[in-house]
């Protein structure tokens, strides 16, 4: 779902990177509470495994192709604000180095995958966590569904932009049934590689899937002092 | 130290994952469908793609995920694919790492 340049006017790519600005800066400063020296290496490895997940299109017949956004993923396995961090990274080296993506529409891009992805993904993800028993087992599927949700939301998304500032005469009617339909092909892709991902991270390093903390802490009824808690970098207990 | 409740060291861990997003990228890619995604779909079909213009990045030696000068295909995208993963990795661990909490300060 890279937008390229072109697409959209000057004034609405312009309102779009200040939003997108708006929402990086926020990210730094929240990203500060998710982030310590035990999970600041998983934030560069989740924005790689993401780059490396969207550049494997999966057919969505047909003779359409979708790929993953991440934005769920990232906001359960390293947190939201950090998941829009390694969004913005990932859009800025495809855009600069790949030239996947317009320059001019950077900000647009991390509007809809970064900050519109991250952020509906999360909530889901949140808002399910609620409603489901809380157990571990329930990670990996109400990140699917915020996977789910988060590609025809963004889809949707670009197309409330074109409307206010796309170059060309499209019937918007038509541009909104197209891009909801295709996306809610793709949030199926999405949905099962962010399950699959989840789900073998939850296997092998439960601990270091930022969404899993509170179900975890749930489980662990131990007492420990602060001393304890400053001492115990690593997750491994005393 | 490192080991959590017998479950995988957690260098092991970041050095699997690491290599999973290396071959995802460097050779699974191969393997990728071609076909326009979603948006270029959409595009293509509505009217969208006219007013697209050339990317100003598009003569960057890894444009469209190939490698300047690299004939053969599979090495020529694996290459590109290896090299996005190292430069994302470099730079988000360095955000991560600049923003983190610090024990010291705490």
């Amino acid at each position: 779902m890279h937008v390229p340049d072109g697409f959209l006017d000057a004034p609405t790519s312009v309102a779009t990177a200040g939003f997108a600005a708006l929402g990086v800066g926020l990210a730094l400063r929240g990203a500060r509470r998710e982030l310590d020296e035990r999970t600041a290496p998983m934030a560069g490895l989740v924005a790689a495994f993401i780059f490396a997940m969207q550049m494997l299109n999966f057919p969505v017949p047909p003779s359409t192709s979708g790929h993953l956004l991440g934005g769920a993923l990232a906001a359960v396995l390293v947190g939201p604000w950090t998941g829009v961090l390694c969004l913005s990274v990932v859009l800025l080296v495809q855009s600069l180095m790949f030239a996947d993506g317009g320059v001019t529409a950077l900000g647009t891009n991390i509007t809809l995958m970064g900050v519109i992805g991250v952020g509906v993904g999360w909530l889901v993800f949140r808002g399910l966590q609620r409603l489901l028993p809380s157990t571990p087992a329930m990670v990996a599927p109400a990140a699917a569904l915020g996977g789910l949700l988060s590609v025809p939301v963004a889809a949707v998304a670009f197309t409330g932009l074109y409307a206010v500032g796309g170059e060309a005469a499209v019937d918007l009617s038509t541009l909104l049934a197209a891009m909801a339909a295709w996306h809610t092909l793709i949030g199926i892709g999405e949905a099962a590689i962010t399950a699959l991902t989840v789900a073998s991270i939850m296997t092998v390093r439960p601990d270091l899937v930022y969404g899993a903390r509170a179900v975890l802490e749930s489980r662990e009824l131990e007492i420990r002092t602060p001393a304890d808690a400053d001492a115990d970098t690593d997750g491994s207990v005393a | 130290m490192t080991r959590d409740k017998g479950g995988v060291p957690r260098k092991r861990f970041f050095v699997g994952f690491l290599l999973l997003a290396v071959l995802l990228a460097g050779v699974v890619s191969y393997f990728a469908s071609g076909d326009p995604d979603g948006l270029e779909r959409v595009a293509g079909d509505h009217g969208m793609a006219e007013t697209e213009k050339e990317h100003a990045a598009g003569d960057a030696p890894f444009a469209d995920y190939g490698t300047e000068g690299v004939g053969n295909s599979a090495l020529s995208g694996g290459l590109a694919g290896v090299a996005g993963v190292g430069v994302v990795l470099l730079v988000g661990t360095g955000v991560a790492f600049a923003v983190r909490r610090r024990k010291s300060t705490e």
